[in-house]
């Protein structure tokens, strides 16, 4: 039953024992329900039960609503501002229709999956999405068409038309039959043609009966005149509303007098057809069972009545045809109040009823923007700031980006979300699940693309920790490198020292030989690609560069003073070649870092806890260093005061 | 303007591959592969743009691709490739490797082999990110900076280069059939030449 379906629902946690409090914290887009105890003591449940509200997104088949349906709400986004709103009806129109067709196309699928046994969850999912169908195409024809009086009955017959599918089965039964004037449904057939002004095809099947009884074949003549001559108004003809409205009423005079002329009364069936074609409530009522629902009573009493109706008179009509059709003593479903409020075009009251009535805001934030770019909602400001569309987008991309997989969707939607979409997409972007560097990469991109450094940073600096705990250095260098980190970078270029000094070989050198420009986003990056060049050139035996590189990342201050021991051993057998390497100045300058050196290591520091044999080492070390110097020294005065011969 | 055919299929498909038609039939391929990722549960599934069951061209719905079957994947598929007509390879990010065979008379699909940790970290999964066929030879890449050859035909892998980067690898290529190229994270691309025992590239090329 179609209109059961839109209601409040009650979940019952079954493993909360009855009677127990319950606490509870929201999550996003569900919320964490757990058992509580006012007392200080006592047990409890250990247990905490998620509760989530939507659970349409998981569905595989409505999973193509929100994609199709995301592609469309991009394009319409993208419709320039610039045009008068005349212009652009039709296309707002035209996406209207394709909302609604994506809508059915989904609806086909599940009935196509629903099978048998009818999978009740399945059908539940395709009444709902009847429902919104069907709204959405009252919506339509109401407020983004907005059909003017004449044109409004056609539209609603159209409507009602289109959600009456029954006839064509019953009909296709009958025609199918033997003798189809004379099968069960046969009346019922052609009068849910007239109903529903489909009086040609009234007409048809009327004309099987009318060859079967040849004796009453006057009556059957005077039926299909009176059918054949009724007015439908044609908005594209010459023909104004006052002309048709006059020639209408000729007609249905006309129809009067042969009802008053007892035309008909030898064929109970057909002065029951007569009635109806005058708009008899009385007799409209009786086939309730015809109609099924009150809009359609509406739309049939106002094609017999009053087809003329302009669209500031439907709501007095709606709200007396759901009285006298509904029974007195139920309330009012909630479809049914929907429907009420846009007869009344009452847009906010639709929107609400339907916010709350739907498990997922999919529909409403559709329908608000499309009828926001028609300009039909009235921009006035909510208490928590930004307009009725933003809320209604924001609300619906934030329950997207809970899932696993529609999270990419959102952007978009957040994109169009002019005043607080950025904001929500900065929260929201961090929290995507990275497991793999391509993923990270695409997440990387969206946020590229907006300029959003911090959460550029925040996601290279998550990338480059999980590498650092797995000891993937290389990897977590180029993360920092591209994160422009220059505290990572200088904390992974630490390590990587480490090693060298543990292991005596750098790891990694197809990265540290292939830095480029990114060498200078740290110093301490800079001296490892420097230190690494110095053991390239040594080892292409460029021993002047070498040399020359070694001082200078001493005295530029780029090697950290932890290192310069090092450094200074590195140059030991530099000093200790045939040829003279470094120059006097440079000795000179190697001495006076030595020594500078020696003082600090002098000074009673935190170095107190190294054993007696490490400073024995140190101290053998230094001398050494001193001795070497002093020779190369020695030699460099030589060789350049010698004059060339 | 040519026929331009979408279809939404309700997953995030990150491969497709043309399922390779023997050289003696001039026809184009009908049946292609594709693999999914970012969903709770991937898949991989065989899909079919030709008239199968159809008799004619009428339908209108003539290059609408049907799926034929699908097979649950572990992971997110980030490659996929065929072995040879009817094998095809998938690259997960678990760091698993799999063969899957297709049979089309019965339109099912099996598991022929599967690597569970071709790629990984001491205590952690890594994705194994691309790989490249040359049956029955399988050389696959990934996160973990490995270069790990495969043969179909053999239980464990046939060499393994570890620490081939020290950066993720993204994709893998035969130079030649000894050859294979690889692309890093940091822009590199790397010769290795399989011939040879060293676990250094015989070239590295910067861009």
């Amino acid at each position: 039953d179609l209109k059961s379906v839109l209601s409040l629902s009650i979940q019952n946690i079954p493993a909360l024992r009855r009677g127990k409090h319950m606490g509870f914290a929201w999550g996003q887009g569900n919320i964490f329900v757990y058992e509580t105890l006012f007392k200080a003591t006592g047990s409890g449940s250990p247990f905490i039960h998620e509760v989530r509200k939507d659970e349409d997104i998981y569905s595989p088949i409505l999973r193509k609503l929100f994609n199709e349906s995301h592609h469309i709400f991009v394009g319409l986004q993208t419709i320039r501002e610039d045009l008068p709103s005349k212009n652009k009806k039709p296309q707002f129109v035209s996406i209207s229709k394709n909302y609604r067709s994506v809508i059915r196309a989904c609806m086909e699928e599940l009935q196509q999956v629903a099978g048998y046994p009818l999978i009740r969850s399945v059908l539940l999912q395709v009444s709902i999405l009847l429902a919104i169908e069907l709204i959405w195409n009252l919506c339509e024809v109401l407020f983004i068409d907005a059909a003017p009086a004449g044109s409004l009955l056609l539209h609603l017959l159209d409507w009602v038309r289109l959600h009456k599918a029954d006839v064509d089965e019953k009909a296709r039964d009958v025609l199918q039959s033997d003798s189809p004037a004379e099968h069960r449904d046969y009346w019922d057939v052609v009068v849910s043609y007239v109903l529903q002004g489909r009086l040609d095809e009234a007409r048809q099947m009327l004309g099987k009966k009318a060859t079967l009884t040849p004796a009453a074949n006057n009556i059957f003549k005077m039926m299909d005149n009176l059918l054949s001559k009724m007015p439908f108004y044609n908005p594209g003809g010459t023909q104004t509303l006052t002309e048709f409205d006059v020639k209408w009423r000729h007609w249905h005079e006309e129809v009067d007098r042969c009802l008053q002329d007892n035309s008909f009364a030898s064929n109970q069936h057909l002065e029951v057809l007569c009635k109806i074609l005058l708009g008899d409530e009385d007799t409209l009522l009786e086939h309730k069972d015809l109609l099924g629902t009150w809009y359609h009573f509406l739309v049939s009493r106002l094609l017999f009545c009053h087809p003329t109706v302009k669209p500031t008179e439907l709501h007095y009509y709606a709200q007396s045809c759901m009285t006298m059709f509904l029974d007195s003593r139920s309330a009012p479903e909630p479809l049914d109040s929907i429907l009420l409020a846009a007869f009344e075009f009452d847009i906010h009251q639709v929107i609400k009823d339907c916010s709350i009535a739907l498990n997922n805001w999919w529909f409403v934030a559709h329908l608000t923007d499309l009828l926001d770019h028609c300009k039909l909602l009235q921009s006035h400001n909510l208490h928590f700031g930004s307009n009725l569309r933003e809320f209604l987008l924001l609300e619906y991309a934030s329950g997207l980006f809970t899932h696993h997989s529609l999270w990419q969707l959102a952007v978009d939607y957040f994109d169009h979300c002019l005043e607080f979409g950025r904001v929500y997409l900065e929260l929201q972007i961090e929290r995507v699940p990275l497991d793999t560097e391509r993923k990270a990469l695409k997440v990387l991109r969206i946020c590229e693309q907006r300029q959003m450094s911090e959460q550029v940073r925040s996601i290279c600096k998550i990338m480059a920790m999980r590498a650092l705990r797995n000891n993937r250095l290389g990897s977590a260098l180029s993360w920092s490198i591209r994160a422009k980190d220059a505290a990572f970078a200088t904390l992974i270029s630490e390590r990587f020292l480490q090693d060298y000094c543990a292991k005596g070989t750098f790891s990694d050198l197809d990265l540290i030989d292939n830095l480029g420009p990114a060498m200078l986003l740290s110093d301490r990056l800079t001296f490892l690609g420097k230190y690494r060049e110095f053991h390239k050139l040594y080892g292409e035996k460029r021993f002047k560069e070498a040399a020359k590189l070694l001082l200078s990342l001493m005295t530029a201050k780029i090697a950290p003073r932890s290192f310069w021991m090092t450094l200074l051993t590195d140059a030991l057998p530099l000093l200790e070649q045939k040829e003279v390497i470094f120059s006097a100045d440079q000795t000179y300058e190697l001495m006076f870092c030595l020594e500078e050196l020696t003082s600090s290591l002098n000074t009673p520091s935190s170095d107190s806890d190294k054993s007696m044999q490490e400073e024995d080492v140190e101290l053998t070390k230094v001398e050494l260093l001193r001795l070497a110097l002093s020779r190369n020294l020695a030699m460099a005065i030589v060789k350049e005061g010698t004059v060339e011969t | 303007m040519e026929n331009i055919n979408a279809k939404y299929v309700s997953q995030k498909i990150s491969k497709t591959r043309w399922c390779p038609v023997s050289y003696s039939s001039l026809q184009q391929p009908e049946v292609f592969a594709t693999g999914s990722w970012d969903n709770e549960d991937n898949k991989v599934s065989i899909w079919s743009i030709g008239n199968h069951n159809n008799s004619g061209l009428e339908d209108g719905f003539e290059g609408d691709p049907q799926i034929l079957c699908e097979h649950k994947h572990g992971g997110d598929v980030l490659d996929l490739q065929f072995l040879d007509q009817e094998r095809m390879v998938s690259a997960s990010s678990t760091g698993a490797v799999t063969i899957f065979r297709y049979h089309p008379n019965t339109h099912t699909i099996s598991v022929l082999q599967h690597w569970a940790r071709a790629h990984s970290y001491p205590c952690d999964n890594a994705p194994c990110t691309a790989l490249v066929c040359s049956s029955p030879e399988i050389v696959t890449v990934g996160e973990d900076g490995r270069i790990v050859v495969f043969r179909a035909d053999q239980e464990g892998a046939v060499r393994v280069i570890e620490n081939a980067d020290s950066s993720t690898i993204h994709a893998v290529t035969y130079l030649k059939t000894t050859e294979v190229l690889t692309v890093n994270s940091i822009g590199q691309l790397k010769l290795w030449d399989l011939r040879q025992q060293s676990s250094s590239p015989s070239q590295i090329l910067s861009l």
